[in-house]
């Protein structure tokens, strides 16, 4: 493990269990009361979400490109944390929704975007789980195309009409308002760096122990 | 590289004329995912409003599964798509040649489907041909190259059965939103050209955008 690896986790781990005490000193919000505070969980989960999104995408096209297992294993990693940020993501947007909206879900470009984009993350998770040998080329086409087919959605669905709220709010927050949900993006990022090398880590030292095997099998 | 995509596109039809296997269980799925759906939805008569466009590109997309899944599923049986990597034919033409296959089996299909779901829902899908054609044509197109792409690679995987319609489906949501709400507006009674100009448009994007994609990623994927 890196240096830095150990700190960075207990920081993380500092700072999530410190974020219910900074949202819940921040002021409420006129309108929404106490329901808005989950948007200072929705919005880190969100972006994270979509870093995930790009690192797998990113990794997957440069595998595909090179064919070296480095960026594989980065792809898979940022692949699982896709599903797990996104589950977040869903579940938190809904219960906001709820009350701000009057209705949990509704078809608008960001929320299908979203959906769609989660579902291609699992898809990706069972091709690589059920695929067999030789998936992990397979699965990187797939994130390509899941890549390529945000925009589309984004596209098609903003066509109808869009009421999620748009990402030019958050520079306008104040200081009350925008010092918990900066706090809790950091959070989140570190808990992604954190993971993402964890899981990386993880498929090193299972590559590391199939190619013993292998040698083990060639010696007798 | 186009005689080589039309060499393979004659052979799979040569093929396929000999048994019409894929033909004829296609066209058969296809008509009855349309029956099952008049039978769930069309109550004394009476269909519910846009229906017809979404149960439409259902039945394609149902069929194009079944299609692309069989026309693979021949090719992996005799181990023929590997005489054909084989070959000292570029990659890219054996996609685009596979694509070309499904495209004449799909747009076959929809000659049959189209007619069948306006008579039992009652849907005016033919007042607007030419706009009909456009969307049937660029939406088919997308959800083929993909199709293709994906029944290509899952050839040497383990269940590719089940793995092909979820993979496929979640990607092909831009083609199937496009399909349905521009025909959905071919449906109402004043054709508004700009939104149907719209989501033409957007296919052909797409079209464009996942055929080049396809084609580049054909080559590494298949490669072992």
């Amino acid at each position: 493990m890196p240096k830095w690896f150990f700190p960075a986790a207990i920081v993380c781990g500092v700072l999530f269990a410190a974020s219910p005490f900074v949202v819940a000193n921040a002021p409420f919000e006129a309108d929404l009361g106490l329901v808005q505070k989950i948007f200072y969980y929705h919005m880190p989960s969100a972006w994270m979400f979509l870093i995930a999104s790009i690192v797998c995408g990113v990794a997957s096209v440069r595998f595909l490109a090179t064919g070296d297992y480095r960026h594989d294993r980065t792809a898979l990693a940022a692949g699982e944390l896709i599903v797990l940020f996104g589950l977040l993501t869903l579940v938190t947007g809904p219960l906001w929704a709820r009350r701000s909206w009057g209705t949990f879900w509704i078809w608008d470009a960001r929320t299908t975007a979203s959906l769609v984009s989660w579902m291609i993350a699992c898809a990706y998770l069972i091709l690589r789980r059920y695929g067999g040998p030789g998936s992990e080329k397979l699965a990187a086409g797939l994130a390509l195309f899941g890549m390529a087919n945000v925009p589309f959605i984004y596209i098609s669905v903003n066509y109808w009409r869009t009421i999620h709220p748009p990402t030019t709010v958050v520079p306008t927050l104040p200081f009350s308002l925008g010092f918990p949900l900066w706090f809790c993006v950091i959070s989140f990022l570190l808990l992604f760096v954190v993971l993402l090398k964890l899981r990386i880590r993880v498929e090193e030292q299972q590559a590391r122990v199939d190619a013993l095997y292998l040698a083990l099998d060639e010696r007798s | 590289m186009m005689r080589v995509a039309w060499l393979i596109l004659r052979k799979d039809l040569t093929v396929e004329v000999r048994s019409m296997e894929i033909v004829y269980t296609t066209l058969f799925f296809a008509v009855s995912c349309v029956l099952v759906f008049a039978f769930a939805l069309v109550r004394e008569g009476r269909a519910p409003e846009d229906g017809a466009a979404g149960i439409l590109w259902i039945a394609v997309m149902f069929a194009g599964n079944l299609a692309l899944g069989r026309t693979f599923e021949r090719e992996r049986q005799s181990e023929t798509l590997r005489a054909l990597l084989l070959g000292p034919a570029p990659r890219p033409a054996v996609y685009v040649g596979k694509l070309l296959g499904i495209l004449a089996l799909l747009f076959g299909a929809e000659l049959l489907l189209v007619p069948l779901v306006a008579l039992l829902f009652q849907a005016r899908l033919l007042a607007h041909p030419f706009w009909l054609i456009a969307i049937l044509a660029t939406g088919t197109i997308g959800f083929a190259a993909v199709g293709t792409l994906f029944a290509a690679m899952l050839i040497r995987a383990r269940s590719r059965d089940v793995l092909l319609p979820v993979l496929l489906y979640p990607v092909t949501v831009p083609v199937i939103i496009a399909g349905v709400r521009g025909t959905a507006a071919l449906l109402q009674p004043e054709l508004d050209g700009g939104i149907v100009r719209f989501w033409v448009a957007l296919l052909v994007c797409f079209d464009v955008v996942f055929v080049t994609l396809a084609l580049w990623t054909f080559e590494p994927v298949m490669t072992d």
